[in-house]
Formats: structure tokens, sequence, C-alpha cells
């Protein structure tokens, strides 16, 4: 949802980092194109004003006039500022009191709070291993306790049986009562949309609150949200009191102004977002990365963390141990290909790239979707065995033969075989230096040895299933973040046009014209 | 007859002032700050400009009315009444081009009218309002139940096939929503239905699948009829920001989308981006959401919402 954001401040900062020295006028000039940015991506007047004004004191402080690279300075600090508005340290559901532990979900209709409940319900369920029982408070919208009833029968999560005619706080008198005697370890209560103006319904959400004794409020507010987030979450906050936030829609285009406005007033800290339309799509929530992606510095630690619960770690190992040989064959290819979908796609991977913005645009414009990746897999799967080992003896009935089974053209069997050499070649070479599969796309990324070895992904596999977040970014990590603007070490290296770190020549990804 | 729709005017207008009372409010007041008589200098016309960003118009369309209301005023005394009837003014005139009624052409039969928008927009809730509306106006209406990806979408609008007594045409969740629209347009054909109302799932403006098969969803409905669909309505929630712009432009592009529905103006939202909408896209606005019931989906007009925007009438 960030890049249009970061495009815009990325222009507006990358002709700030290549001043050799700053006036004045130079940083007042641009504030106020940072203004105008933040506010066309609904950043709410009242926060811009603030961060303006802070970025200002401090870009004109004798530090950075001083400083050999002044531009890169006011970089940092508008990159500290924005950590500083999104708060500074990531903070988790809090699941610490006497099970069942009650979770209340509050919001405009249509922001999505069924869905989240059911996300979250999940989440709670498969990654932290406890008991959930969901409830929907919601007696108004037709259908509306059906919709979170399915939702539970399809995760296999248990729901509070609907009684008719009974009021909300009824129904969370009656879930709390069902949990303790049910043994459940948490009751998420989903409660019905509500407008801030309308004083029964809000009167409501205190009474339910009230009944209940929720250890989180929860606030699911839509990422998409213009300068109303502010009112919307200061009038929860008071009439209902929060305890978190969560944001919707993070996947959509929106330029996630909400996300600074409702952290800013409120001070309530921004606990989850939504980031896709399936019931695992929850990711807790990072200030300093989201600051990175803001920024247009992409957001690594996210694609390892991704990477480190999707990748199989014996395989990753495996494969990695025959690229050092330098045998990579198409059944390697295979499994690539489907770790890829398997961490969310193409469309999933890219928004963590650093300085992948712009190319996103056209990679949508080439409607490149993830069903390239599944014909992919569909032509390796066409293959005899041995021809997967040996791509070299396919020549031109081989060829037919598997376009047909594939139900593709052989032209597009030859793309891939290209795009295997290509990649095969490449990673040759970086199988020659040391670490693991992610080694390739460190290096093309200029980050030397800073990503994970097989080992560290275990590592990490491991301190994720004890519920733990990854530590912070290791500090060897982006060395851009630390210098200013990313320069976008490799991912224009190689012939000024980008190409995608660590994929090879994947066909119409790099060579995009 | 004409007593009810007496009645019920003040009522709607009463409802989309006090939805906007705030926005109003906020600008009446802001305003009232610093205009109890003042000259008009750069510093007012910047206020005005913050005032007008606040309720999402948007940078463009915020300036150039704050300059609008700076032309010809420059360092003469005004009075905060004044500026609220200039930028009322300003405001309705960008909106009175677009404020447009559906017009349900009567010789398609039937009129096929399509319902996108992103999630929680608020289009199965609309779709309900519409089916109603028809159904009093004596039009024989079918529903198809196209959003078939959210769980207990088909539900939510059988419920409200219910209520106003028009028949459902749904499948399974899950199924292809392409292929539920060829069924309802040709079971809304062979039963001479007046207007077949189409939901569709919600979905991000920047998802190419879901995108893709929008279109999909247009095209099948073009080969049982090829002028259908005659009426493609983009529902957006009035607490949408800047990402209005970036939704009209992509369900256009895919859906050729002919007119626009705000809904939720009943909460602290300003609806303020359909100024900015206005001015750039020129599409029309049909209908106002106001409220949850029935009643509360109404003709929109350029008028009554400037000034509700600008806060020059409490509308009692």
């Amino acid at each position: 949802m960030f890049d249009n954001l970061s495009e815009k401040l990325g222009g507006i900062l990358n002709r700030l980092t290549r001043r050799g020295s700053l006036t004045e006028a130079d940083v007042d000039a641009a504030m106020r194109e940072v203004r105008r940015a933040l506010l066309e991506a609904d950043v709410s007047l009242e926060v811009v004003k603030s961060f303006t004004d802070k970025v200002r004191e401090q870009a004109i402080g004798a530090t950075v006039v001083k400083s050999v690279t002044p531009g890169q300075m006011v970089v940092k600090i508008v990159h500290d500022e924005l950590v500083a508005t999104l708060g500074s340290d990531a903070q988790i559901i809090d699941l610490n009191a006497v099970p069942p532990v009650p979770i209340m979900m509050v919001g405009l209709q249509g922001s999505g709070k069924t869905t989240t409940t059911a996300k979250l319900a999940r989440r709670l369920t498969q990654r932290d291993k406890r008991r959930v029982l969901m409830a929907s408070l919601d007696v108004y919208r037709p259908a509306a306790m059906e919709q979170l009833a399915i939702l539970g029968r399809d995760l296999e999560i248990d729901t509070l049986p609907i009684v008719e005619g009974q009021q909300p706080a009824q129904i969370a008198r009656r879930a709390i009562e069902a949990a303790k005697l049910g043994g459940y370890d948490v009751v998420l209560l989903d409660t019905a949309g509500r407008t801030t103006l309308d004083d029964e319904m809000m009167a409501e959400a205190a009474e339910i609150k009230a009944v209940a004794s929720p250890h989180e409020v929860l606030l699911v507010a839509d990422s998409l949200t213009g300068q109303d987030a502010v009112n919307l979450a200061r009038a929860f906050d008071t009439q209902v009191g929060l305890t978190g936030i969560v944001l919707t829609r993070v996947d959509g285009d929106g330029r996630g102004g909400a996300a600074l406005s409702m952290r800013a007033v409120t001070g309530k800290p921004i606990k989850l977002m939504g980031t896709g339309e399936k019931t695992d799509a929850l990711e807790d929530f990072h200030p300093s990365r989201i600051a990175g992606r803001i920024l247009g510095m992409g957001d690594v630690v996210s694609l390892v963390e991704k990477a480190a619960s999707h990748l199989d770690a014996e395989k990753a190992a495996a494969v990695a141990e025959k690229m050092r040989k330098g045998q990579f064959d198409l059944s390697d290819m295979r499994e690539q290909l489907l770790q890829m979908t398997k961490m969310g796609g193409i469309g999933g991977l890219m928004g963590l790239m650093p300085g992948i913005a712009k190319m996103k645009s056209q990679i949508a414009a080439s409607r490149i979707d993830d069903k390239v990746l599944n014909r992919q897999i569909a032509i390796i799967d066409s293959m005899t065995r041995q021809e997967r080992k040996n791509p070299d003896i396919l020549k031109a009935s081989r060829k037919k033969r598997i376009a047909a089974g594939a139900g593709l053209k052989v032209e597009e069997v030859n793309k891939l075989l290209k795009m295997h050499r290509n990649m095969a070649d490449m990673m040759k070479a970086v199988g020659r230096g040391k670490g693991g599969p992610m080694a390739g796309l460190a290096q093309a990324m200029g980050f030397g040895g800073g990503m994970p070895s097989p080992e560290q992904i275990k590592a990490m596999q491991e301190q994720q299933a004890q519920g733990g977040g990854l530590p912070e970014l290791p500090k060897d990590l982006p060395p851009s973040l630390r210098g200013g603007l990313p320069k976008l070490p490799g991912l224009t290296g190689l012939s000024g046009k980008p190409t995608l770190p660590g994929l090879g020549g994947f066909p119409g990804f790099g060579k995009k014209k | 007859m004409n007593d009810t729709t007496e009645t019920k005017k003040p009522s709607w207008w009463r409802r989309l002032s006090s939805g906007l009372k705030r926005t109003s409010s906020s600008i009446g007041t802001a305003l009232a700050e610093f205009v109890t008589k003042r000259k008009l200098d750069r510093a007012m016309l910047d206020e005005i400009e913050d005032v007008l960003l606040r309720a999402d118009l948007g940078t463009e369309v915020s300036a150039r009315i704050a300059a609008a209301v700076g032309v010809g005023r420059y360092d003469k005394m005004i009075s905060a009444g004044d500026v609220k009837t200039i930028v009322a003014a300003e405001v309705e005139k960008v909106l009175a081009p677009v404020a447009q009624p559906l017009v349900i052409d009567a010789a398609k039969k039937p009129f096929v009218i399509l319902m996108v928008g992103v999630n929680g927009s608020g289009k199965t809730t609309t779709i309900g309002k519409l089916a109603a509306k028809f159904s009093a106006e004596g039009r024989k209406v079918m529903l198809a139940a196209g959003d078939t990806f959210r769980a207990a979408a088909i539900e939510q609008l059988k419920v409200w096939g219910e209520r106003t007594g028009a028949p459902v045409i749904s499948g399974t969740q899950g199924s292809d929503s392409a292929g539920l629209a060829f069924t309802a347009l040709t079971a809304a054909k062979d039963d001479h239905r007046d207007v077949l109302l189409i939901d569709t799932a919600g979905r991000l403006q920047n998802k190419a699948e879901l995108m893709n098969e929008l279109e999909k969803v247009v095209r099948v409905i073009k080969k049982v009829d090829a002028s259908a669909p005659h009426a493609v309505l983009l529902v957006l929630d009035a607490t949408v920001g800047q990402n209005a712009l970036s939704q009209v432009e992509a369900f256009s592009r895919t859906a050729g989308v002919t007119g626009l529905v705000m809904t939720k103006l009943d909460g602290t939202a300003r609806g303020g981006i359909l100024v900015a909408l206005a001015e750039k896209y020129k599409l029309p606005v049909h209908f106002v959401g106001v409220g949850e019931s029935v009643e509360d989906l109404a003709p929109f007009t350029a008028a009554d919402f400037a000034k509700a925007i600008a806060g020059t009438d409490s509308g009692s």
C-alpha cells in the first residue's frame, strides 16, 4: 500500500541526496513537497504539520549542514521521524491473562472485522497453539453471524452457536461462559459495524466491553481511509477505549496515511495488518520496517521471515548443496517455483523487495501473475525424470510432447529452458561463494553475507515456532538504511535495467521494455 | 403518495446534514475561528485550504477553491458567513454537473445493473436498497448473488431478496461469478424482469487477477445482451480518502463504470473526495447512502451536499 508514497518521497529525497550542500531554502522546498506527498497519501493534516515541523527543525540544525552528505542526513531524519510517528517497537497481541482471554473487535461497517476475526483466530490456533472460540455479536447485518460460522467451519475453529433474538451483551456473556466451560484459551468477540456518531451503538459497544472486560480491544480500520481516520480512531478510543489497531487492506494501493495518522493521534499501537483476502494474510506490524517500505528501502526482514516460515529448511539445504556443485536441474527449479508460490506468489514477494515500487507497475502492465508460475511448474511436470536431470537432451519432438502435456506452446517451453539456463549460470557463479540459497539474493542486493544460510533459516523457524518474532534489523543487513536512500545495489547494476535479484532471467521481469 | 414524499424529503436532508455535521461544523467552526471579519490575506487562504484538505477534497481542488475565494477579495474585510457561501458555491459548481439520477431505460428488458467496488464498501447493502426502491416503483426486479467469494455474501443477498420480494439467482460459494451472471441474465430475460441487479465480490483495484475476473463477468454479460450492462455502479465508502481516485480509474478501465454511489455518509466521514472525483472524472453521482434503512439511499443533489460541506445551512 505504501508504494505510491515511497515513490513520491523517494523522488523528493533523491533530489536532496544528490546535492553537496543544503541551504535552509532547500530544506523548506523539500518539506513543502513532503507535506504534499503526505497529504496525498491521506496522512491527516495535523499529523503532517507536526511531522514536517519536526523534520525541518532537525534538518536545519547544525549536524546536517556540517555533515559530508547533508541530503542523506535529511533522509535519515525523515526515516527516524517516520519510525517515531509509527511507534518505535512492534507490539503484539497480548495474551497474558487468565484464560479465556477475551478480545473484542470494533470498527466501522465494512472495515473488515469479521474477516480479521477469522484471520486472528486462525493465527492463534495454528501458530500459537491456543484453543479459540469465536462469537459474532452482529445482530444487525443480514447473515453476519452466518459469515463467521462459515469461516469457523472452514478453519475448523469453534464458533458460539447462534441463538436467535439475543442482544449483543447477552451473547458476549454467553460467549465468556461457554469459553470458560469449554476450556478455551481465547474468546474473540466480533461486534457489529457502527459509526461513531450513533450514540446508541457506541453505548452498546461500551456495554459489551463492560460485560466481557476484554483484555484487548482492537479497532479494525481500513488503510484506505482518508482524513477521517483521526476522528474515527479518536472517537473509538475515547468512547470505547482501545488497546490497539488492526489495519486492513494493506495490500491495496492506498498510500498508508491512515496508519501514520491513527497511531499519532491515539498513541495506540498498530498491532496487526491484513494483507490479503485469504485467512492466512495477517502480519505483525513492525514500524521500522514499514518506515523502510515507505521510503522505498524495501522490507528485507519481512522477506526473510516469510522465507523462513515457508521454506523447507532441509530442501533448501539440499538445493544449496547442489548449487555449490553447480548441479541445478529442472527438478530443483520446480522446487523453487513451488516455494515462490507458497511465499505468496510474485506479488507478495515483490512488495517486500527494495526499490521495486516502480517495477511493480510494469509487472502489472505486463500481466505477469502467479499463473505464470503454475504454468512453468506444469511444463516441468510434463517432463520425464531423465529430461529434468538433463535438459540438454530436449530436442524438437520432446519439446512438442512436453508443450502438449502442459497445454502450452513450444515457445513457452523454450522460455522456461532459457530461464533455467540463466538461473543455473547465475547460481554456479554465486554457489562458489559461501552461504545458502538466499545468498544469491543477498549478493545481488549488495548485502554481502547478510542473508541467512539454511542453518540460520532453520534456527529462525524454531524461534518462530516459539511464538517470538525475529529480532529487529540485523545490523549488517541494509547498509542503505544508514547511508541514506537506497542506491538499489544490484537491482540496476547489470544493465541499467532492474532485474530481480536471485531469480536470474525470469522472463518478462528484468527485460521488460 | 405526495404526502409521504413530502415528509421523506426533510428526513433524508436531515440525515445527510447530520452525517455531514462533523464536516460542516468542523469547517464552520474552523472558518469562524479566523474570519470574524478580518482582512483576507495569504494566511487566511492557507487556512481555508487546510480546512478543505481536512474534508478530503485533495490537494489540487483545495488549492483551487482557496484561490477562488481570494479572487477579487484580497485585502478586503470578509466574514465567516461570506467565506462559507463562497466555498459552498465553488463546491456546488463542481458537483452540479455530476448530480444525475439513475435513469432506468424501460426499453431494455432487463435493465442490467452491475455493482462493483472494493471490499466492504457496501455493494450488497446498496443492492438491497435499490431492489426495494425499484420494487416500490412497480418494477419487476431480480437479484444475482455474484459475490461467490465472501462467506455468507449469498445468504446476505437472499435476506434482501426476501425483504423485497425479488427472486435471487445464486450458485454455491466459490463458484464462477461470470457463469452466475450468465445464468441470471438468461433467467431475467426469460422471466421478463425489468431490472437485474448483479452483485460482485469486493476486490482491491490493484489485484490484476481479480480485476481480470471482473472483466470476464462483463464480457460474459455481453454475450447474452450486447448492450448490457446498462449501468455499472462503483460503490464508494464515504470514509475513503485519495485512494478513491485510483479506484475510479481502475474500475472504469476494467468494467466501464457509468456512475457512482457513495455509502455511509451518516458517519463522521466527509465525503469531500466526491468533489475531487467530480472535477477529475466527471462521472455521475447517482445516490448517497445516509443510514441503514431502505429509504436512506437518496438521490444525490449538488446544492445540498455543497451546503452541508461548507456548513452554510444547518438544514433545519
